[in-house]
């Protein structure tokens, strides 16, 4: 793997960045008084969308009613501004590592455009398990784990478990 | 304006993070799939414990108050099937939602499909929602932690947690080196320098999760007997119902 541009500047140490990424947990806890999350960006962008297009129908819908029905709109979203520092806070630590790079990650054996098509189906999946979830590996492994929330760590381990087991067959893609 | 900043403060630091750790690109994510590079257990289990060690002792010490914390309900069955979905997309989109959007803003165009397939799943689940809106809102356990399901002082499951990680770390260290010399390669005296740095960094990690999770159970000892009825009471009411993820 290490004949990968992209892996030509060391990334550093995962132990330290984990610590680091803690720490962020952990400051979101105290100033914020919740933790971080991902998957309700999407969400809150979903429903924003339905709202514009659809008022009517966004509001009787069970799911996006429940969005809509929080103060300050689905625009407002706590996480839809985080995940807009998630995007600047990416960019600027890829810039300054030189690591920025139109390229798309793929195994030798696939096409760009199959790995583009497959990375949106796997974005579906995990859009509609998120949905069920309450939460991604953010809202629920990242923040309800450090937590303790049982419901979280049930997503964690049946995440992981599930990820395993279709691994294999998914093998051809990243040779 | 604290009400957009502050989230978009944190954000940054944790696009900053997940990018400084390589989480950014899929073939380092899909390498804990195929267990040849484990760097998204160790990157989110050194972020669960210390944001874990970090919430007991700022508690302890009086700083956080737990029952103002947003913990994410539990909801049994239907966060178990999700986590199930989640997982399969997971290994396909080789991203999750947050790295996904770090993938994308380091100019990969597979994080960007990634994106846009998250957004298409979110809504298209969101549209069907009826068919399945009793199913999300069944097996409700409220605010369920891991202390009221064990039945054991919050401090001991937080002790219990850093000391299957550490042994976790270390599984994952024999795992990668298992994978690393199956593919013997030439940048081999640079990989042996920098496992040595690693290998220090690692051990004082691992000492001070040690200590830090030790003093955590002897915190917590002097009580068992008298208090550690109210210990669970307070476990359990530690956190106030969430605001959902």
């Amino acid at each position: 793997m290490a004949d990968h541009p992209s892996e030509t500047v060391k990334y550093s140490d995962p132990y330290v960045s984990g610590i680091a990424l803690g720490l962020v947990l952990l400051a979101a806890f105290l100033f914020a008084g919740r933790g971080l999350g991902a998957s309700g960006a999407f969400a809150a962008t979903a429903t924003g969308t339905v709202a514009v297009v659809a008022p009517d129908y966004a509001a009787a819908n069970p799911y996006f009613g429940r969005y809509l029905a929080r103060p300050g709109g689905p625009w407002r979203e706590w996480l839809l501004i985080e995940i807009i520092g998630v995007v600047i806070g990416g960019f600027l630590s890829a810039a300054l590592a030189g690591r920025l790079r139109r390229v798309v990650e793929r195994g030798s054996g696939v096409s760009s455009t199959s790995r583009l098509l497959i990375a949106f189906a796997g974005g579906a999946v995990m859009g509609v398990g998120a949905v069920l979830a309450r939460g991604c590996t953010s809202g629920q492994a990242l923040t309800g784990g450090a937590l303790l929330s049982v419901g979280s760590w049930t997503f964690m381990l049946a995440a992981f478990a599930a990820g395993y087991a279709v691994a294999p067959a998914l093998r051809w893609a990243w040779r | 304006m604290s009400q957009f900043l502050l989230p978009l403060a944190i954000g940054i630091a944790f696009g900053f993070t997940l990018e400084r750790a390589g989480l950014g690109n899929a073939r380092k994510l899909t390498g804990q799939f195929f267990l040849t590079d484990l760097t998204v257990f160790k990157v989110m289990f050194s972020a669960i414990v210390t944001a874990m060690l970090g919430v007991f002792w700022c508690s302890r010490l009086g700083w956080v108050d737990l029952n103002a914390l947003a913990l994410p309900e539990t909801y049994l069955r239907p966060q178990l099937a999700g986590g199930l979905i989640f997982g399969a997309g997971f290994a396909l989109a080789g991203l999750c939602p947050g790295t996904s959007c770090v993938a994308a803003a380091s100019g990969r165009g597979d994080g960007l499909a990634v994106v846009g397939g998250l957004f298409a799943g979110v809504l298209g689940a969101g549209l069907s929602f009826p068919l399945f809106v009793d199913f999300y809102d069944s097996d409700a356990r409220g605010a369920w932690t891991l202390p009221s399901l064990v039945h054991l002082p919050y401090g001991a499951v937080v002790l219990a947690i850093s000391i299957v990680a550490i042994v976790g770390f270390l599984a994952a260290e024999a795992i990668e080196r298992r994978a690393r010399v199956a593919v013997v390669t030439q940048a081999f005296t640079s990989a042996r320098t920098s496992a040595r740095t690693r290998s220090r960094a690692r051990m004082a990690v691992v000492a001070l999760a040690l200590i830090v999770a030790a003093l955590a159970a002897i915190a917590r000892t002097p009580e068992n007997a008298a208090t550690a009825g109210a210990a669970h009471v307070r476990a359990k009411a530690l956190y106030k119902p969430p605001s959902g993820c």
